[in-house]
């Protein structure tokens, strides 16, 4: 089974909002960019490995992990966002995420380069996501976070990872090739 | 504690006890020795009223009590039961779970459910008529107490109540006025004194019960049926119940505990024509005198029992009694309430004991330590044990959900006027509970279908030489890695050109198609599909069994048909077990392994040795020419070709075929793990599990495979003939 990777700010993710308003963010890259989703939605961060592929899934859905006895799917992030797959390297993470489904919560796995740190984040410091000029899909962008003069583009994990869309595409694929 | 929670409890445990109130009223009908069935449904009507008058639930009262008493005049003998009153009973269960399903609603404003209420109480008249005087058993079910004050005390004799709530009654949220009122139900309130021990300070809490009521209560129940009514309080109360016509000392003892308030105590007493003053007098007198010799109030309660002087004859009988009476209840309420979620944590958590367990132990193989090697051993049993138990904790018998079926063919039956018996075969079987919720909608329709259209009407059976009444039967086994439940009947079977015509004339297939028996059956399961000429209440109007094909889908099972003409019908539904352990048969494909139910698995041979035709996907096994497939092509998995492919012959039903692989790798302990919701469409792969290695594998669905494979363009799909 995968090891554990210790944040740095994991003790501070039970009290992910802090008196100030301001939230707390992991922050990862795929595909060279930076990224952070709520903290929140994060139950933990796991090294990639002991993968199985699901046949006959969209390229996205990487195949499930044994998550302690749970089997809980993978998605590539990358290629969920359009973008080309994730390589696996040393320090490849699986982050596993809690979103609304159906039935309950999900728990899924998101395939990442790297994992870098937990930011704190103002609301006064998100703008909202811009209309135009990315190429991810703009209901994937919940906003855009300045940190120390940088950028990172916060993904709004409901929609990345909504459940019911991803479970149609791998359903259509079904569809067209039977 | 929580009034909405408690009162979620109640709506459950009423239901429950409904449940167990319509199978003992089919039971009432069918068996002779009917006793037992009589106490559980008197039984379970009483606790619902008993409850519902915590609540305050007039309307539940009012009919459940009207009803406990023509009940109690059944199981007293008084009255004999024929088929129309148990129809007339079960009308009025029923009504009673209508009333609890709704009590949320407002029922002051449901004249409705008042107005069926009355109407159901009045059919029960001839179960009531002959009771002498009318007494209260009609009557004061529906009229205010407070009109009939004087018509109660003539007949019935004055009890009297002395109770002292407990400090927390409040705070477990009953309300002290709903024993008043639930008291007031069973007979006439003479008298009521309140009584309110204020604390003198400033130490008053509002949350906290100061209140006591004396009693006098006309009525004919009995002592323990007085008793029930404080069940839920009496646990911190002090209550006192004195049967009419007691002996002053009984009077004497309750004044004496009051202690402080006697002298009050005394008054209300008297006033309540208890005692007379100068007993009273007496009393309070003889109470000062014994005071003054220690240790005197237990010697008054010493004199008492022996002026009482009750035949130890009469208490041992009596316990007996009450013994009796608990015993039945006791064995129907061993169960224990848990969540779905926790159970599924818990088998997660066995899970994961197996697969740590199974590593353990093949490190202890290398070590070599005869000793580690035996504890690790004895272990991993114990914990196979303990899967084995977990598992099973999920399962639930089908027998409950098939019983519930007696009613709907004794209903549906009687509603037609066929006669028709129901057989139940199987019903300890288990399967995973929540597929038994979702098998009893598509069971409903079928059984539904059987009655109306499958039985035939009785001069058309007479004229075929059948039996008068029909036979229906539901069955349930475990076959070949699934479940099968069966529903056949003795009826006319599906009629094959009518079913034909109909499904020209919507457009279904086209003219002078070829189609086997098979084809034709699963026509009816075409959205809109019915061939009956009328439409009934019960069934006809062609919804019904393409809704019951989708629901059979969505458990990942199949449902087939067995029809003969003239001689009756059968409809074969296989589920699959999920959740359960299944021996599994591993196979390699590339670097991934898969699972193949292994009783699905009838031999393994080598693809080169038997190959009868590349193209066409065939092998000849043994002169029988077997199509295959290769899992490799139908999941587009790449890699170099192994020097020799292996064949994995599989059956299931009818339908047999061959599964190309790279590897077999042995047989081994499945534990499924279901898939999850974004694998819910995914047709071929049935769930997972985790290997000794901690991957995980998929297990292979191999019907759907099969069907994938063979389907192509092909509609309707049989499945059973390839």
């Amino acid at each position: 089974m995968a090891e554990l990777i210790k944040l740095p700010g994991q003790k501070l993710a039970n009290r992910s909002t802090s008196a100030a308003g301001r939230s707390q963010y992991l922050a990862f890259s795929s595909g060279g960019e930076t990224f952070a989703i709520d903290i929140r939605s994060v139950r933990e961060v796991i090294q990639y490995g002991g993968l199985t592929e699901v046949p006959l899934m969209p390229s996205f859905i990487r195949g499930v992990i044994n998550l302690r006895g749970s089997v809980v799917p993978v998605i590539d992030l990358s290629l969920r966002l359009g973008r080309t797959g994730t390589e696996v390297a040393r320090r490849t993470c699986v982050v596993i995420l809690e979103v609304p489904a159906a039935e309950g919560m999900a728990v899924v796995g998101v395939v990442v380069d790297t994992v870098n740190e937990v930011l704190e984040i103002g609301p006064e410091d998100i703008d909202p996501a811009p209309a135009f000029g990315h190429d991810v899909r703009a209901e994937f962008i919940s906003g855009v976070g300045k940190v120390t003069g940088r950028f990172v583009i916060l993904l709004n994990v409901q929609h990345v990872l909504s459940v019911q869309e991803m479970a149609a595409l791998a359903g259509g694929r079904e569809a067209a090739e039977s | 504690m929580d009034l909405e929670f408690a009162k979620q409890t109640f709506i459950q445990e009423a239901l429950e006890l409904l449940g167990g109130m319509e199978s003992a009223l089919l039971v009432v009908e069918e068996e002779e020795n009917r006793t037992e069935a009589v106490n559980a449904i008197f039984r379970a009507v009483h606790t619902i009223k008993g409850s519902a008058g915590l609540f305050g639930f007039e309307i539940i009262i009012r009919f459940a009590h009207t009803l406990e008493t023509a009940l109690d005049r059944i199981r007293n003998g008084q009255v004999a039961l024929s088929h129309a009153s148990i129809t007339h009973l079960l009308a009025c269960h029923d009504h009673l779970a209508v009333l609890v399903e709704e009590i949320s609603r407002d029922f002051e404003n449901a004249p409705d459910l008042e107005i069926r209420g009355r109407a159901l109480l009045d059919g029960l008249a001839p179960l009531l008529e002959t009771a002498p005087g009318g007494g209260h058993s009609l009557v004061s079910a529906q009229a205010t107490p407070g009109l009939e004050t004087s018509h109660g005390s003539e007949s019935d004799e004055c009890w009297h109540l002395s109770v002292r709530f407990g400090p927390t009654v409040f705070q477990d949220g009953f309300d002290p006025l709903s024993c008043l009122r639930y008291l007031g139900t069973l007979g006439t309130i003479t008298h009521v004194y309140s009584l309110f021990a204020f604390p003198p300070d400033e130490t008053f809490d509002p949350e906290i019960c100061h209140l006591g009521f004396e009693i006098e209560l006309a009525t004919r129940a009995s002592r323990k049926t007085l008793e029930d009514v404080f069940e839920f309080v009496r646990q911190d109360a002090a209550i006192r119940i004195i049967p009419p016509h007691s002996q002053i000392q009984e009077y004497i003892a309750l004044i004496q505990e009051a202690g402080d308030a006697s002298e009050l105590l005394g008054g209300i007493l008297v006033a309540c024509g208890c005692i007379s003053r100068e007993s009273l007098d007496e009393a309070l007198r003889l109470q000062r005198v014994e005071g003054n010799v220690p240790p005197g109030p237990r010697r008054i309660g010493e004199i008492l029992v022996e002026e009482q002087a009750v035949p130890p004859a009469l208490v041992v009988a009596a316990l007996e009694k009450q013994k009796r009476g608990q015993d039945p209840q006791s064995t129907e309420t061993k169960v224990v309430r848990v969540q779905a979620d926790r159970l599924d944590r818990l088998v997660d958590l066995v899970g994961e004991l197996v697969i740590a367990g199974a590593s353990a132990q093949a490190r202890a193989g290398l070590s070599k330590e005869a000793g580690l090697i035996e504890s690790t051993a004895i272990i991993n049993k114990l914990v196979e044990e303990i899967r084995d138990n977990a598992l099973s904790l999920r399962m639930v018998q089908i027998g409950e959900t098939f019983s519930r079926f007696r009613r709907i063919v004794r209903d549906v039956s009687k509603e037609l006027g066929k006669s028709i018996e129901l057989e139940i075969r199987g019903g300890e079987t288990e399967l995973d509970k929540s597929m038994v919720e979702k098998l009893s909608d598509p069971l409903m329709h079928i059984v539904r279908n059987a009655i109306d259209h499958g039985i035939e009407p009785l001069d058309v059976r007479r004229a075929r030489g059948k039996a008068d009444s029909g036979s229906l039967a539901l069955s349930a086994s475990h076959e070949t890695g699934s479940i099968v439940i069966e529903v056949s009947d003795d009826g006319g079977g599906l009629n094959r050109n009518r079913i034909l015509a109909k499904a020209l004339e919507r457009g279904l297939i086209r003219e002078n198609a070829v189609l086997s028996d098979q084809e034709v059956w699963q026509l009816i399961f075409a959205p809109g599909f019915s061939t009956a000429d009328a439409v009934t209440d019960i069934s006809g109007r062609g919804v019904g069994m393409d809704v019951v094909r989708r629901n059979i889908d969505d458990l990942r099972g199949t449902i087939d048909i067995d029809s003969y003409e003239g001689s009756g019908t059968i409809f074969r539904i296989r589920l699959p077990l999920t959740l359960a352990i299944i021996d599994g048969f591993r196979v390699g494909v590339g670097n991934t392994s898969y699972v193949i139910p292994l009783n699905l698995v009838q031999e393994c041979v080598d693809l080169n040795a038997f190959l009868e035709s590349a193209e066409n996907h065939l092998v000849n096994l043994r002169g029988e020419v077997l199509p295959f497939l290769k899992l490799r092509e139908v999941f587009g998995i790449g890699g170099a070709l192994p020097p020799r492919e292996q064949v994995v012959v599989i059956q299931y039903g009818e339908t047999r075929a061959g599964i190309v692989v790279d590897r077999l790798q042995g047989e081994f302990q499945t534990v499924i793990k279901p898939l999850g919701e974004l694998f819910r469409q995914t047709r071929g792969v049935g769930g997972s599990t985790i290997l000794g290695s901690g991957e995980v594998a998929l297990i292979l669905d191999i019907p759907q495979l099969v069907q994938r494979v063979s389907s192509a363009g092909h509609r309707p799909n049989p499945s059973t003939s390839i």
